[in-house]
């Protein structure tokens, strides 16, 4: 009887997946974790993408008359049911892009991707050598990636110290996550560490991070000057708590743009007073697209999450990286045919080609967001601008100009990087010619 | 009646020594095996074989490996994803740095090593028993997760530490389509499979289960402990080793140390408890019960709530999937606590019996 049952709804299941074939949609594949070691992060990031394209899907009816789906699949930040996730999904008619949201299953998917033929949008995380778009055709690390990250930060130290040569003789501490994640800024800091002679002290916390004494007393013994936090979810509260703990001033201390969001800081509140981060976006419900989202998606009773969550930096983020996501494909449409379903490998000639430019971002919601945005064959990033942040006790705020990432420095460690993958695979760079394809 | 034995005879001891001893039982296996090798390619979407038949396959040999050491041995390891690790890291390292190393010779020298590294990590066994010696093995699994993550040899000098292979193939044949990956997952899985079966049929395989049952007396009878247990260990890990370098080769073909954290352990010790320990079929039934429901709970959930006009969210759905899951793994093991092996057992003997039960 219950085996019967089991084999009975098997089988529905098998045709509700089967009606899927007949829509014709362009269908957005939302990988996101709400459960795990850190679902309060990827939470509000899963919730901002969902609530874009509802928004999208209210306001516009679509992309230019094309009507979207998504379908949002689980992941629990684990690679293999990423993986799953993305076998699952990519063969859906209309797919447009993957974003897996999370840095390894990146991974996994970029040896993947270009056999499928799906762009993936790694915005502000990934590989950051897949900047190379010759050399990485399905990779797009959009607005940055951990080099930029790093490289933003030691030029807003210097700057604070009245010039680079102030580093000489400073020592600087990285916290990082113990996993590719937090080992991916290392070699830009060292090489930056040998231009201005600072020293690069390399702390690893062992995932999820919950358990960081023994690195806080190594902080306490060596008190470094600068202490670098490359954390993600839980480590970074746990890593501020420790901070106070420890004595370390806050203010000292700089996280990744991963770092800087309200669940990072919540729980310490006025203990983190003072702690910088990096920002890729600005948060709250001011800009136009999260009234937008209130009006159209929250108003109705259709929110993802709750409401006074919309307008938080991850929850932004989420927003920016759909917002993006769709913005390809209109690129892509104005190219291959307004009104069309594309395919994969159009939405990558439209990823290829964004040019979002001020008065573009003002008409789309998004004035003083983020930072204009221009992609081409050879740069999948676009922009390497990011701002620092600083926690106030109850709030984020912007407290920096935005800074660019130095390309001279840059340009040679990806060209490197890139050249050894691509040896490494056996493959050659792409052609000049196509870029146009 | 479906398993009525009358008319069988042995007349010689090869016949009475066979693995599947009864008519109808071989026919069974040599059909099923022929329905994977055949059928099952002609009929299957490329996501069934990359998302679920794969790493079903996968998981099942890491299964069986725990299960010779943790089932037929009495050693319970949680350090199954240790030494998966191994196995992935080292036929990496083979296949990377070795020029023209063939995959095969790759896998089994990835298995090799991971076996030297679970007899290493087995000494404690010969000292200390049962829950002493989980947490003894935990520490393979701790001391794993630092080696991959920080010595940067093991890593071919990758930045971030996460590695890939690509360009596999055998004998000249590509290894990149789902058909021949699951093709070649499945051979290897008909191979080991096979020999796990013979092996634990064998006096070896006599001494580990005489060594699980008791091993005092076991000593008393003359099995030499030492021996019996290193070589469980060692059949075991290389079993889960080849495993593990299919699951970074074939299925993931880019990982990192987390792909094989403690949670793999975890779940490997589930599938043998909930599939059935000392038991080579129940490696199968618990790789199904762990990989695959999860993921037909992820989908279900949400069309149910779509059948019966509930639209469920996705945040309800994502923890829903653990909820359920984590019931009828509690509901498996009250209603048959010797797994669902046990169950397939009693099934075939009600078969035997049927339709006149007594």
């Amino acid at each position: 009887m219950k085996i019967r049952n089991v084999v009975l709804a098997g089988l529905l299941a098998a045709i509700g997946v089967g009606a899927y074939a007949q829509a014709k949609e362009q269908f957005f594949p939302l990988l996101s974790y709400r459960t795990g070691a850190y679902a309060p992060n990827g939470t509000p990031w899963a919730n901002g993408k969902q609530d874009y394209l509802k928004m999208v899907i209210a306001r516009d009816g679509g992309i230019n008359g094309v009507k979207l789906t998504y379908e949002e699949c689980e992941t629990g930040y684990a690679t293999d049911r990423g993986v799953e996730c993305y076998e699952r999904l990519k063969s859906r008619p209309g797919v447009a892009l993957f974003d897996p949201q999370s840095t390894g299953i990146t991974f996994a998917l970029t040896e993947k991707a270009p056999v499928d033929k799906v762009p993936l949008v790694t915005l502000g995380y990934g590989l950051a050598v897949s900047q190379d778009g010759m050399a990485f055709k399905w990779n797009f690390p959009l607005q940055g990636s951990y080099w930029t990250g790093a490289d933003i930060l030691i030029q807003h130290i210097g700057k604070s110290l009245g010039g680079l040569d102030k580093l000489k003789g400073k020592k600087i501490t990285l916290v990082y996550h113990d996993s590719p994640f937090g080992k991916e800024p290392i070699p830009l800091l060292q090489e930056r560490a040998k231009m201005h002679g600072f020293e690069l002290q390399l702390l690893p916390v062992t995932a999820p991070g919950v358990d960081q004494k023994a690195t806080w007393l190594q902080v306490r013994q060596s008190k470094p000057d600068y202490v670098l936090l490359w954390g993600w979810g839980v480590m970074n509260s746990t890593s501020l708590k420790e901070a106070q703990a420890t004595g370390y001033p806050r203010d000292k201390m700089y996280g990744v743009w991963w770092a800087g969001a309200e669940p990072d800081v919540k729980d310490v509140g006025e203990g983190a007073k003072g702690y910088h981060a990096l920002a890729l976006n600005t948060s709250g419900q001011q800009p136009k697209v999260m009234q937008d989202i209130l009006k159209y998606v929250h108003a109705k009773g259709q929110g993802t999450g709750p409401k006074d969550e919309v307008g938080q930096v991850l929850y932004t983020r989420g927003v920016i990286i759909q917002m993006l996501s769709i913005e390809a494909v209109r690129k892509a449409q104005e190219r291959f045919g307004k009104g069309k379903v594309m395919t994969g490998e159009q939405v990558r000639w439209g990823l290829e080609n964004l040019a979002l430019d001020q008065k573009k971002l003002d008409a789309l919601g998004f004035a003083g967001v983020m930072r204009p945005l221009s992609t081409s064959c050879a740069d999948h990033m676009g922009s390497t601008a990011a701002r620092i942040e600083t926690w106030d006790g109850k709030k984020w705020d912007i407290s920096s100009d935005y800074l660019e990432a130095d390309e001279q420095i840059l340009k040679p460690m990806i060209k490197a990087g890139a050249d050894k993958y691509l040896a490494d695979k056996k493959m050659t760079r792409r052609d000049v010619k196509d870029c146009q394809s | 009646m479906f398993y009525r034995e009358n008319g069988q005879f042995k007349t010689t001891y090869r016949a009475d020594q066979q693995i599947f001893p009864i008519a109808q039982d071989r026919w069974a296996v040599l059909l099923l095996i022929a329905a994977a090798f055949i059928v099952v390619p002609m009929l299957s979407s490329g996501y069934m074989f990359r998302a679920i038949l794969i790493p079903f396959l996968i998981m099942s040999l890491a299964a069986l490996g725990v299960n010779i050491l943790v089932g037929y041995c009495g050693q319970i390891s949680l350090g199954s994803g240790a030494f998966m690790a191994v196995g992935a890291y080292a036929a990496f390292n083979f296949f990377v740095r070795v020029p023209g190393m063939p995959l095969l010779l790759a896998l089994i020298l990835g298995g090799l090593c991971a076996s030297a590294f679970g007899i290493l990590f087995g000494l404690p066994s010969l000292r200390v028993k049962g829950l002493y010696l989980a947490v003894a093995t935990l520490a393979a699994q701790f001391f794993s997760d630092w080696m991959f993550l920080r010595i940067k040899w093991f890593t071919n000098d990758a930045p971030s530490g996460s590695v890939s292979v690509a360009g596999l193939q055998v004998f000249g044949i590509p290894i990149e389509s789902p058909t021949s990956k699951y093709l070649f997952c499945l051979t290897i899985l008909v191979v080991l499979a096979l020999l796990a079966k013979n092996l634990v049929r064998s006096a070896v395989g006599r001494e580990w289960m005489a060594i699980r049952d008791m091993d005092v007396a076991a000593a008393v009878i003359g099995i030499r402990p030492m021996y019996a247990k290193l070589s469980a260990f060692a059949v075991s890990s290389f079993i889960i080793g080849v495993a593990g370098a299919l699951w970074g080769f074939v299925y993931l073909s880019a990982w990192e140390p987390a792909a094989f954290s403690v949670d793999l352990s975890f779940k490997l010790l589930f599938m043998v408890i909930i599939g059935g320990m000392g038991s080579i079929m129940g490696s199968f039934f618990g790789a199904a019960f762990i990989v695959i429901l999860p993921i037909f709970l992820n989908q279900f959930l949400p069309f149910l709530g779509r059948a019966v006009g509930v639209p469920i969210s996705t945040v309800v759905t994502s923890h829903a999937e653990l909820i359920v899951f984590g019931s009828l793994i509690v509901w498996f093991l009250i209603v048959e606590p010797h797994g669902l092996a046990k169950l397939w057992s009693i099934g075939k003997q009600k078969l035997r019996l049927w339709p006149f039960p007594h």
